[in-house]
Formats: structure tokens, C-alpha cells, sequence
């Protein structure tokens, strides 16, 4: 293993966290204008709600049930926020790389399969029976976005010819893999708000089933995994700079603004597909997934393949 | 010695959560007691040196979990409250053997007399491992591939409770097969 | 971090997990047991691998025992399905017919 000097690991101990949290509330709060305009108020009035609510949240009684599981159930909660948080230590921000693991595709995967783990634990947990509901439901809907998101995220792999996630944002110096990956990128892009049980992809808390996973929640740990949500949607958002947009290319601003105005605009861009298309529910979703969506990416890794050959040649 | 603190700390939690394994009260704690013994033994495989195959088992490892929790919530049918469970037989005759077949190991592996390191690990395991399995050992991955191919379908074939003629109808003359869960693209 | 080190912990773990095989009633609990088995397998492997010969060629035999990891749960669970649909039943008991 190589050898963490300390200074960018206590670096990255305070800012990550805060730039993740930041962009999280950013999130929130367009979100929130998102929903008053839709209820017919000012946009303006929707912004604070983040905060309105953290604070609602943070005074609300904490409950439980009878027979709960709490050891794996509060795991389950506070776990989503960790994983957003492990998730971005990848990312290059600019020349710092908190952790520039030479697997950092696969370092990636691996956090976002916790999120299988710990979404099903948030159901367990509780003892409740529509919580467990959403709990398979996410286990449900995983299945069918997992391996298109595996091979999509090797899509820009097999592009740089390297799981490093700074040799990928660095091989993209004449053209973004957006470009020639836009399949990959799309597949990439679901598969984000699916794990972050946003937008089309919130059967798992879904309000047909008394919003799910969420129901038996209150006080901090429901503003836990609420923040959660959007952590994760930060997360996913971060980590698609360098893998298909290119790092922190980009004229006048400096590197790492850059990789903070392109997370942002995508995070906006997920932030507002919430709104753009129905819940799928996931039974319906497996189908689809494995018979329409696995060939259209296996397909699309081999123009990629195809095409990286030629070009190295 | 960082790296000894680390190696003893990831140790000591995959042999202490492996034995929780079989000692908790729960099911789905017992399937993610197994998950974080995985994960420790992948940290260790980072560890030496082993970036991509430490990350994949802990990847696989928990996807696997989650779903080995799903076929133990299928079957038992427990809920989330610990009840004290002890579904075992031949209890002593187990302990006792492997209680044998540990010793026995242990004596192998601190009693045998290994030999010297041969070569020095490539400055890139990955793509080292890449070139071996794409070039000198693609036997391997040909064999694999098939074998892995016979699991999906041998275990969907035992897996599913209707065949072809409950589908199809016994001419196998249906349009549209006939099944309790439609798809989402209505085959 | 020698070695002997790494094979004494992938041995206890070896152990644990054939207490568990040998010991378990539920189908589930057995596999449980040979995971954490294999699990000690693949630490041994790897110690082996960065202690004895690290060449590129020892990886594979990694990979080759993470696909037999896959191939045995896959296969598990569906004789675990078959055998709770005809006998509804999930102990390893219930399932000796071919014994004795």
C-alpha cells in the first residue's frame, strides 16, 4: 500500500466531508424550489427548506420499535453518508487527489454496492413491514442497474486504458468521453439516481408503500438518511467529472473550480429529472434491464474497444 | 509498522466476525457478519499489494451477502427481534475437529520450512494481471467463462417453478407467455 | 507481517468456517460455513502469492477461486430453492435420503 502522507489526509478529512455536505444542501435547496414552484409559490420560498428542515429534524424525537434491530438499522442509516463520502475520495479535485488508489474504478463500484448492504439494512432494521418492503424493492431495482453500471464504468477504462481515475480524467485531453461513450454515460447517469433511491428510481421510498424504507424513521436519523440521498446524488455526480467529462479541463477557471461547476450543473441535471419521469417500479425495470439495456451497453463497449484499439495503433 | 497495526486490526476483525458468524442471534446479522469478515480478508489482499482482486472480493462479497440475507429471510422467515437460535447438530463432533484441523494447519505453516521469495511483484499488478489472463493464461478464462454460463442456466432451470408448457401452454402455442409477474416490455 | 503470520489467521479462519459446515442445521448456514472457508483460502493464497512467488501468473489462481466462490452460491441457493419447494422444509435433516 502506498504511504498516505498526513497533511492530505487531514486535508481531506475536513473538506470532503464539507464540500459533499455543501453541495448536498445545495441540492436540497433546489430541490425544494423545484417543489414550491410546482405547488404553485415562489421559487424563493423553496429554497431554505434544507435548512428548515435540518433544523425541524434535528429537534424531532428519535423513535423506535419493538423488536428493532438497531445495530443494523442505525448502520444502515448513518452508512449512506459514509459511503457518499467514501465514494468522492477518488475524485481528483483539481491536482489533489485525496486517494489516488490505482483501482479507483473498482474502489467506486465497491462503495456503491455497500449501498445494497445498507439500503437493505435501513428496511431490516426497522421491524416494520412496509420498511422491509422498501428494502427489497431497492434490492430488486439494484439487480437490474448493477451490471449495465458495471460495464458502463468500464467503458472509460477500457478509453484510457487505465482504472486510475486521474490517467482517465487525463486521457480525455482532446475529446470527453461524453462524446463517443454517450451510452455508457447514460446507463451511468440512471444508475446514479437509482442508488440514490431519487426521482424515478424512489419505489424503494416510494409513497404507494408509506414512503418505504423512510417510514419508521424521525429525528436525526431521518434527516440522516435524507441527507443521505443527496449526498449520494453529490457523490455520483462528482465521480462522473473525471470519468466522462473530462476532469478539470476548461479554460480560464483552475482545475478544481472546474470539477466543482461540473458537478454542480450535473447534480442539477439529476436534481431536476425527478420531476421529468414516473417511479418505475421495479419488477417492471428487470426486464427491461437485462434485455435492452445489457446489449445496448455490451454493444457500446465494443465501438469503445474497437475504437481505443485503433486509436493506440 | 503502520502497516503491521493495519494487518493485525484486519486479522483479528475476519477471524472475530467469522465466529459471529454461527453465535448471533440473527440471520441477517450472521449474513453481514460473513460480509465483514470478506471485507477484512480483502483489505489484507490490498494490502500485498493485491489493488484489483482485493477490491473485487469485497465488491462481490457484499453483493453476494445481500442477497444470501434475502434467501435467509425467504426460508426462515425471522424477523428483525433477536431470538436465541441454536440450529446445530453434532456440536461437539464439530468443535472437536476443528479444533484438530486447526492445530494441524498451524503446525504446517509455522513448521515447514518455506523457501526463499522467487522474482520481485510487478510494479503494476494490474496490468500485469491483465496481460496474463488475456495472453499466457486465457485458458483459464475460456474454461471459466462456459462454466459460468452452465451456473446462470443450471441454477434458473432448478430455480424456476414453471417451465416451458405452464408458460407457453401445452402446444407451446401461446403468443405471449403467460406468467403471475409481467415484464416490463410485456414479452 | 510474515508469512507464518497470514497462514496461522487464514487457518483459524479455515477452522471456524468447517465448525460452522459440519455443525449447521439451515442449508443457508452450511454455505455460510464454505464461504468462510474459501475466505481463508483466498488470504492463503494471496500470502503465498506476495510472500513466496509474486509473479503476474499466481493472480489467477485468486480469480479462479473467487469464480468458484460465485459458481457454489449460485449453485447453493438453487438447490436450497428446490429443496424448500418440494420438501418445505430448509434444514440439511430433511435432506438425507441417499444416507445410510
Amino acid at each position: 500500500m502506498g504511504d498516505l502522507p498526513a497533511t492530505p489526509a487531514l486535508i481531506s478529512v475536513l473538506v470532503v466531508p464539507a464540500g459533499v455536505v455543501l453541495l448536498a444542501l445545495l441540492a436540497a435547496a433546489m430541490n425544494g424550489a423545484l417543489d414550491a414552484r410546482a405547488a404553485g409559490r415562489p421559487a424563493a420560498s423553496g429554497v431554505a427548506v434544507p435548512l428548515v428542515e435540518t433544523a425541524r429534524l434535528l429537534r424531532q424525537q428519535r423513535r423506535t420499535l419493538a423488536g428493532a434491530d438497531s445495530v443494523l438499522w442505525r448502520i444502515g442509516g448513518a452508512g449512506l453518508v459514509v459511503a457518499a463520502l467514501l465514494k468522492v475520495l477518488v475524485v481528483p479535485v483539481g491536482a489533489v487527489s485525496f486517494a489516488d488508489i490505482p483501482a479507483g474504478i473498482v474502489w467506486f463500484n465497491a462503495m456503491d454496492v455497500l449501498l445494497w448492504a445498507l439500503w437493505w439494512m435501513l428496511g431490516w432494521g426497522a421491524n416494520s413491514a412496509y420498511s422491509l418492503i422498501g428494502g427489497y424493492r431497492f434490492l430488486a431495482q439494484a439487480l437490474a442497474y448493477e451490471i449495465p453500471l458495471m460495464f458502463a464504468l468500464t467503458g472509460p477504462a477500457i478509453g484510457a486504458g487505465s482504472l486510475d481515475v486521474t490517467q482517465v480524467a487525463a486521457a480525455q485531453h482532446d475529446l470527453w468521453f461524453i462524446v463517443w461513450m454517450p451510452v455508457a454515460f447514460l446507463v451511468y447517469a440512471a444508475s446514479v439516481v437509482a442508488f440514490a433511491v431519487w426521482g424515478p428510481f424512489a419505489a424503494p421510498a416510494g409513497t404507494d408503500a408509506v414512503s418505504g424504507v423512510l417510514v419508521e424513521l424521525s429525528g436525526p436519523d431521518r434527516l440522516v438518511v435524507l441527507a443521505g440521498r443527496y449526498a449520494l446524488l453529490v457523490a455520483g455526480a462528482a465521480f462522473a467529472v473525471p470519468m466522462f467529462l473530462g476532469g478539470g479541463a476548461g479554460p480560464l477557471l483552475p482545475a478544481w473550480a472546474w470539477v466543482l461547476v461540473k458537478t454542480a450543473v450535473l447534480l442539477g441535471v439529476f436534481v431536476g429529472a425527478r420531476r421529468l419521469f414516473p417511479a418505475i417500479r421495479p419488477d417492471r425495470l428487470a426486464e427491461v434491464a437485462w434485455v435492452v439495456v445489457v446489449p445496448l451497453v455490451l454493444v457500446q463497449l465494443l465501438v469503445i474497444a474497437v475504437l481505443a484499439a485503433v486509436g493506440r495503433s | 509498522m503502520l502497516e503491521a497495526i493495519l494487518f493485525w486490526l484486519f486479522g483479528v476483525v475476519a477471524v472475530a466476525s467469522a465466529v459471529a458468524v454461527f453465535r448471533t442471534d440473527s440471520m441477517a446479522r450472521a449474513s453481514y457478519a460473513l460480509a465483514v469478515s470478506f471485507i477484512a480478508v480483502g483489505a489484507i489482499v490490498v494490502q500485498v499489494r493485491l489493488d484489483y482482486i482485493g477490491l473485487i472480493i469485497v465488491l462481490m462479497m457484499v453483493m453476494e451477502m445481500a442477497i444470501m440475507a434475502v434467501f435467509m429471510v425467504m426460508f426462515m422467515g425471522m424477523n428483525p427481534a433477536l431470538m436465541p437460535m441454536d440450529m446445530t447438530h453434532d456440536k461437539r463432533r464439530s468443535v472437536l475437529f476443528s479444533v484438530v484441523v486447526f492445530a494441524v494447519l498451524a503446525a504446517a505453516a509455522v513448521l515447514i520450512p518455506w523457501p526463499a521469495r522467487t522474482g520481485s511483484p510487478p510494479s503494476d499488478t494490474i496490468e500485469s494481471l491483465g496481460n496474463t489472463i488475456m495472453s499466457s493464461k486465457m485458458l483459464v478464462m475460456l474454461t471459466i467463462s462456459p462454466v459460468l454460463f452452465a451456473t446462470i442456466v443450471s441454477a434458473l432451470v432448478l430455480a424456476n417453478p414453471r417451465g416451458r408448457y405452464d408458460r407457453y401452454g401445452d402446444g407451446l402455442d401461446r403468443r405471449i407467455p403467460e406468467d403471475p409477474q409481467r415484464g416490463g416490455l410485456g414479452r | 507481517m510474515t508469512l507464518q503470520l497470514v497462514l496461522l489467521i487464514a487457518a483459524a479462519l479455515f477452522s471456524v468456517g468447517l465448525y460452522g459446515t459440519l455443525s449447521q442445521q439451515v442449508v443457508v448456514m452450511v454455505m455460510m460455513g464454505i464461504e468462510v472457508m474459501l475466505n481463508a483460502v483466498i488470504l492463503a493464497a494471496a500470502a503465498v502469492w506476495w510472500f513466496l512467488a509474486p509473479t503476474p501468473d499466481g493472480q489467477t489462481l485468486l480469480l479462479v477461486v473467487i469464480a468458484a466462490m460465485t459458481v457454489e452460491m449460485a449453485m447453493g441457493f438453487a438447490g436450497a430453492i428446490v429443496l424448500h419447494r418440494s420438501r418445505n422444509s430448509d434444514m440439511t435433516d430433511s435432506a438425507t435420503d441417499l444416507a445410510g
